[in-house]
């Protein structure tokens, strides 16, 4: 079946007439994705790439029956946009804009709590169902469908990731790159959950980074609960502490959140663990075979 | 975004947060005016330099200096702001190079009952503020959660309704903070909640946090840190960004739009994305080289950031090859492989080029690159780049 996302989800893009919400529109269409409204305040009543543009989420969802939304509002907007969608009942939200205030995000946070929303993101490539629904910046032609769930805090090291399993033969059934901000929507642990319940995914690849403690908190869930193979990547072994790499989230900070704890616990927890980010593909392929 | 310790005592002291009397001085003269305009019969004078560590850090040139001390006398005060001002202070976060003290702060003394600690950050595990209190004032927070994590008290809080009161006295008993001491202690914590939600920092810290002998709780010492996403709604502490007290190098890429931080390494990496570009200081590392530097050009650049890129990276004097990692997304390799023939002809390159292209439009790209008569090392994966590229420097 695939999580998330798949053939039937119909998706409203929020911020479809900007330059990148057009933009990738397109490229989900042209992908198969059923986007079936924008919304953009102010501009309701036009029509872009064939679909209509309506002022706010929810008369996107009275008119169109939307399922899931992908965020391309700029930083300042996007934590009301996100609770525009939640409110009009939309159940997959997912946030691609980067550089939203943690503050902003606080609030998101304890706004969806309790709710029955799968906010992806923010800061994210986003997700995407192989052949089905593409719903984010990824690169389409990548992916082939399959039977491993992938799951990221990265961007381009999540395509780096498909493109090993790939050429190694093994397709995904739905992609999901969580976002590298400090505070997002979706776990590890809820997107492991997720993938064991589906009869699709047979095997299961988290790339992680340092900062946090969503690793360590993932392998010990995957200890417990999860039966299918896991393999895993934790990048920024060599990343000096402190300093701040790209990502807000990948900030190590008084010894926590190291790659070598990572990794540490991973194993501890019977992953197969990749060493070099040049072998994500082949430890899939180590975990399926144990 | 950081500030120096003297600022975020001035957004303290306008909150109505208590501080000390203090005055920044950028000569011994100030600073023997600023003890005489204290009026007490001692101060305390304070390097203002980003880095911690200061008290037990001394100036490179005058290694029985301290970045902060004791005077009792405006002379005294004066002999000590003219040893720190223009000396490189080297403390165990400036590294051996140290960085340059321009302004002193000198501050009133104060009669120190107890000292403790309180600090203020986002949890992400649990989506929001906590204020974190201990007993081990002074010490590095670090170490005291490393060895006496039962020492460290925590409150989250929401941060509209902000910091309660019962919060702050849950943590008053722990903290063993009595009798009046306790109201002045709930003015203080909520206060400084408050001011950590209303300017967007990621962290406040303050390091001592002092009991005074007449039972007031006050900041001996203040650091503030803020969210580079929130800025936009912040100018007036935009102001406040000193920029001589960040990496020259790393300036200049932000200007650009280019995510950098300059290591000790040999081999400059210029790769889109954050986690593939981690990914490769790893690589490299793994296969027996040293990274010089974390480079994320982004999913969007252009031949400007990528000339800039090269700029920065081949300037870097210990560089001796580069590594160019993509990975194509929404980066067309066309982008990067012609960005790469432009900015060659601008910009020196005297080192060798490894260069190692996937994704969206790779074949165009890599026909580019051949040719275009310039002398690289293409690489058909990660291994096959990283081994080429150590190579290269050995």
């Amino acid at each position: 079946m695939s999580i998330l996302v798949n053939k039937e989800t119909r998706v409203v893009c929020q911020g479809i007439t900007g330059r990148a919400g057009e933009f990738h529109s397109k490229n989900c269409i042209d992908y198969g994705t059923k986007l079936v409204a924008g919304v953009t305040p102010g501009k309701g009543g036009q029509e872009i790439l064939g679909v209509p543009v309506y002022d706010t989420v929810g008369e996107a969802v009275e008119k169109q029956g939307v399922d899931a939304s992908m965020i391309f509002v700029p930083p300042p907007f996007t934590a009301d946009a996100i609770l525009e969608a939640v409110d009009a009942g939309i159940s997959t939200v997912v946030a691609i804009t980067e550089g939203v205030p943690v503050a902003d995000m606080v609030r998101v946070y304890k706004e969806i709590q309790g709710r029955d929303v799968h906010l992806i993101g923010p800061n994210c490539p986003g997700v995407i169902t192989s052949d089905e629904c593409k719903i984010g910046i990824m690169p389409g032609y990548i992916h082939k469908k399959g039977t491993v769930g992938v799951m990221s805090r990265s961007g381009t090291l999540t395509y780096e990731a498909v493109w090993q399993l790939s050429e190694v033969g093994l397709g995904q059934s739905t992609c999901v790159g969580l976002g590298g901000d400090p505070i997002v929507g979706t776990s590890f642990i809820d997107l492991l959950k997720m993938y064991q319940e589906d009869d699709q995914t047979e095997a299961i690849i988290m790339i992680g980074e340092i900062g946090g403690t969503a690793e360590e908190e993932a392998a010990a869930f995957v200890k417990e609960h999860i039966t299918k193979p896991v393999a895993a990547f934790i990048a920024g072994r060599t990343a000096p502490p402190g300093k701040r790499m790209g990502h807000a989230g990948a900030i190590i900070s008084g010894g926590k959140g190291t790659a070598a704890e990572k990794i540490a616990a991973l194993e501890d927890a019977g992953i197969e663990v990749a060493q070099s980010p040049a072998d994500m593909g082949t430890a899939i392929q180590r975990a399926m075979a144990k | 975004m950081k500030i120096h310790e003297f600022q975020a005592k001035q957004l303290l002291r306008t909150a109505n947060v208590a501080v000390p009397d203090g005055i920044i001085a950028r000569s011994a003269e100030e600073a023997a005016a600023a003890f005489k305009e204290l009026g007490g019969p001692f101060a305390v004078v304070k390097a203002q330099i980003h880095a911690g560590g200061r008290g037990k850090g001394t100036i490179k040139s005058n290694p029985d200096q301290h970045g902060v001390q004791l005077v009792k006398s405006a002379e005294e005060a004066a002999t000590v702001a003219g040893n720190l001002l223009g000396g490189e202070l080297v403390t165990i976060q400036t590294g051996p190079a140290g960085r340059t003290v321009k302004q002193v702060l000198v501050e009133a003394g104060c009669d120190i009952a107890r000292e403790l600690y309180l600090g203020i950050v986002i949890d992400r595990a649990c989506g929001m503020p906590v204020l974190m209190a201990s007993s081990e004032g002074g010490m590095n927070i670090e170490d005291v959660a490393a060895n006496t994590p039962e020492l460290i008290f925590k409150e989250a809080f929401d941060p509209d309704a902000g910091l309660q009161s019962y919060q702050v006295r849950k943590l008053c008993y722990r903290l063993g903070i009595t009798g009046k001491s306790v109201r002045s202690a709930d003015s203080f914590m909520r206060t400084l909640c408050k001011l950590f939600v209303k300017l967007d920092c990621s962290l406040a810290e303050i390091n001592p946090l002092v009991v005074t002998g007449a039972g007031e709780i006050m900041a001996l010492d203040a650091k503030m840190s803020f969210d580079d996403n929130a800025m936009f709604r912040h100018p007036e502490l935009v102001e406040l960004r000193d920029l001589d007290e960040e990496d020259p190098a790393e300036v200049r890429a932000d200007k650009s739009g280019l995510s950098y931080v300059q290591l000790d390494g040999s081999i400059g990496c210029l790769v889109n994305g954050a986690g593939l570009a981690m990914s490769t200081m790893d690589l490299i590392k793994l296969h027996g080289g040293e990274p010089a530097n974390f480079l994320d050009v982004g999913g969007s650049a252009k031949v400007e950031q990528v000339t800039e890129a090269f700029h920065i990276l081949l300037e870097d004097k210990n560089v001796k090859a580069v590594l160019v990692n993509i990975f194509g997304g929404i980066m067309r390799c066309t982008t990067i492989a012609n960005a790469i023939v432009e900015a060659y002809k601008v910009v020196d390159f005297n080192v060798p080029l490894v260069v190692r292209l996937e994704g969206t439009e790779v074949e165009e790209g890599r026909k580019i690159l051949a040719d275009c008569g310039i002398d690289i090392i293409g690489a058909s994966d990660l291994t096959d780049a990283a081994n080429k590229v150590v190579a290269a420097v050995s």
